[in-house]
């Protein structure tokens, strides 16, 4: 396949990996902040192959994951609306929140459709017009242009039963916000490469700039991955930290500047709620007031009960890097993707069901 | 013009709760299935099919929901006929008799009845099976999805054969009879309408004739199964956990076309995990695999057959991918729905 092949040449792989070996010897830790990553990672079994000095931690990437239990609850809450609609991306349904999941308030007779994208739940809105549908807009960058664009798209067409629940995040802030944390000394972070799509690599100066960290761009290849490694050391070795862009065929330095206007048509910047990490300033995207009519948290009077986390669940450290799912009690015993605890074990990029699905070099 | 009976009224569109009541639309129903697939021994409609049998029986059931029910490369009804000879067919019996149950939901067409009928029809004689007894139930509107399906059936193992999951041996060969992941994507994008420019049929066939040709180069078959819902990863795990070996396979050496492998990264579903109702994945000795391999490349469900991993005496129970780059991963059953990833 096109675009696909060559960047999964393992003989490219191995050069690439024999030039990192030969010239890093430092502790290095590198943190990727997207789920799809983490997976990417795993499955090419990245971690195994890079030279035991770099050690690799997830940050919290994955859109699901980071969605607030007290959010959920929301989400859960709405669906129990009758005559509401709930249309939502697929990872989601499963994810726990305090009380309950989407998936089994669907089983419980709510109406929870899994859609693949805002266009599917602007059809079933037509479809339903004596039913309010309320989209589920969770995710980063990457999907709230086309949440924006539904909601542009439903107010040309007059669509007066078409909801948004944002509950949208942005990546940037959430990285100020883990390296102030300080909880992880980390020496390099690889970029998303889906949400750079869209706001470019500039975003990130910063944290080259004020933060003396090294950084890459990457996309979702092996040999992408191992890219973005190998100019994260260099940068590390030669003191010189930049945002490099090593994911070109995807990623313009200025980003999406049509997708990045539709959003700021319709978001503006907010505070928002992370799973395991609490409130961030100006990291989240709420309906601008010209679009409150489709602000589901507007339109809808949800009330929920105080949202707890699971007991034991160590979910929110995994998220910061701080942790990581080997050292969850429940991990494997009593959480599974069987019978998930945390939100980490139910999404297929969450950090905790990478881990339980692909091993670290079989060694479960 | 003939008069117009009350059935074939009743036919002209839709199937009526009437139908499912034990009178006359019954009764007429039930002479336009004969009609379609009947064979001596079901026209009798006697209440119990009849027959003698000579040897070790081999017995299986399966109940079908698909949704579409049509799809490129088939439908519920080949579905119902292929999926049960096939689970037959693994244990490697030759499948000789079926039965054929219909939940059918109130307001039906007549039409896609007839349709998956015929279907039935075509499959039942392709896999060289008789339908020798049936029911047929019609309930109210929303209490069943269309149409449900549901069939059983019998086959003779032939002396000598001993298929189990739990037979694989460190030492044996892993072998699999083509290209995985198409009856999956072929149902995903018919019912989420995601086009394709090449559309993706499902490779839903009966695979009794493929299991007896391996079945006449050796009789040493040692697993076999088809790898349907849960897909590959779930077979060989299955096969793992109740030999209590390890299984390796070589990332690269498992046949994907390049129209299901495009559909799955662009849906973010790894073919591994897709369900398949036209292939079979059997472990046999290595010093078998050979003759085993050029019996399934000669059959037509099996040209594209090849070898794609070993049995290993390490990691007993799990299922172990050695990737391209040269790291090792564990690959795992899946759990739960298969879903399209967020971003």
């Amino acid at each position: 396949m096109k675009y696909v092949e060559e960047y999964r040449d393992p003989e490219l792989g191995k050069k690439l990996l024999e030039k990192i070996r030969q010239y890093s010897h430092k502790p290095i830790k590198l943190m990727e902040f997207c789920g799809g990553h983490t997976v990417a990672i795993f499955k090419y079994g990245l971690r195994q192959l890079l030279p035991k000095n770099i050690e690799m931690l997830s940050g919290p990437g994955c859109p699901v994951c980071v969605t607030a239990a007290a959010d959920l609850d929301k989400a859960i809450a709405l669906g129990k609306i009758p005559n509401v609609i709930i249309t939502s991306f697929g990872d989601m349904v499963r994810v726990p929140g305090s009380y309950s999941s989407l998936q089994k308030a669907k089983a419980e007779g709510a109406d929870v459709r899994i859609v693949y994208s805002t266009q599917d739940a602007l059809a079933i809105a037509r479809e339903n017009p004596d039913k309010a549908v309320v989209f589920i807009g969770i995710g980063f960058e990457t999907t709230a242009p086309t949440v924006a664009a539904s909601v542009l798209q439903a107010e040309q067409e007059k669509l007066k039963n078409y909801y948004i629940l944002s509950l949208h995040k942005i990546c940037p802030p959430i990285m100020k916000a883990i390296l102030d944390r300080g909880e992880v000394k980390v020496n390099g972070i690889i970029y998303p490469g889906h949400v750079s799509s869209i706001i470019g690599s500039r975003p990130y100066q910063f944290i080259a700039d004020d933060y003396h960290i090294a950084g890459a761009v990457a996309g979702f290849e092996p040999i992408d991955l191992i890219h973005a490694v190998d100019s994260i050391v260099a940068q590390i070795e030669h003191n010189h930290f930049i945002v490099e862009n090593t994911y070109r065929r995807g990623v313009k330095d200025e980003g999406n500047i049509p997708a990045l206007r539709l959003m700021d048509a319709v978001f503006e910047v907010g505070e928002a709620n992370w799973r395991g990490i609490g409130n961030v300033p100006a990291s989240g995207l709420n309906l601008r007031e010209k679009y409150a009519q489709y602000d589901a948290d507007k339109h809808f009077d949800i009330n929920v009960p105080p949202a707890k986390e699971p007991k034991g669940c160590i979910c929110g450290a995994v998220l910061r890097g701080v942790s990581t799912p080997k050292e969850c009690k429940l991990f494997r015993k009593t959480c599974t993707p069987e019978n998930p605890v945390g939100p980490c074990m139910v999404s297929a990029e969450g950090s905790c069901a990478t881990y339980y699905q692909y091993g670290e070099g079989y060694g479960r | 013009m003939p008069p117009i009976t009350s059935m074939e009224k009743a036919m002209e569109d839709k199937i009526l709760l009437a139908h499912g009541s034990g009178g006359k639309l019954m009764h007429d129903l039930i002479q336009s299935f004969l009609s379609d697939i009947g064979n001596p021994m079901l026209d009798k409609m006697d209440d119990a099919a009849v027959f003698d049998v000579k040897g070790k029986l081999a017995f299986t059931t399966d109940s079908y929901t698909v949704q579409p029910l049509f799809f490129p490369g088939g439908d519920i009804g080949k579905l119902s006929v292929c999926g049960t000879v096939n689970d037959i067919a693994m244990s490697g019996a030759k499948p000789l008799y079926l039965s054929l149950a219909f939940i059918i939901e109130e307001g039906l067409p007549v039409a896609e009845l007839k349709k998956i009928l015929g279907s039935i029809k075509k499959a039942a004689a392709e896999a060289g099976v008789k339908i020798v007894t049936g029911d047929t139930k019609v309930v109210n509107k929303g209490c069943a999805d269309k149409i449900f399906i549901n069939t059983a059936g019998v086959g003779i193992v032939p002396d000598g054969v001993n298929i189990s999951a739990a037979n694989a041996r460190p030492g044996d060969k892993v072998i699999l009879s083509g290209n995985i992941g198409d009856h999956g994507i072929a149902v995903l994008s018919q019912r989420e309408g995601l086009k394709f420019t090449s559309p993706i049929p499902s490779d839903c066939a009966p695979l009794n004739g493929l299991a007896a040709e391996m079945l006449k180069a050796t009789k040493n078959i040692r697993c076999m199964r088809d790898p349907t819902r849960g897909g590959l990863s779930t077979t060989l795990n299955d096969f793992a956990e109740s030999s209590k070996v390890g299984i390796n396979v070589a990332e690269g050496q498992i046949p994907i076309a390049k129209a299901v492998l495009a559909a799955c990264e662009l849906l973010g579903l790894d073919p591994l995990y897709i369900a398949n109702e036209g292939k079979l994945v059997v472990v046999v000795p290595a010093k078998d695999a050979a003759a085993v391999l050029a019996a399934m490349k000669k059959h037509k469900y099996g040209k594209n057959a090849c070898i794609i991993g070993e049995v290993t005496a390490e990691h007993p129970g799990r299922v172990v991918m050695k990737t391209a780059l040269g790291a090792s991963r564990i690959i795992d059953m899946p759990v739960g729905e298969l879903l399209p990833r967020i971003c």
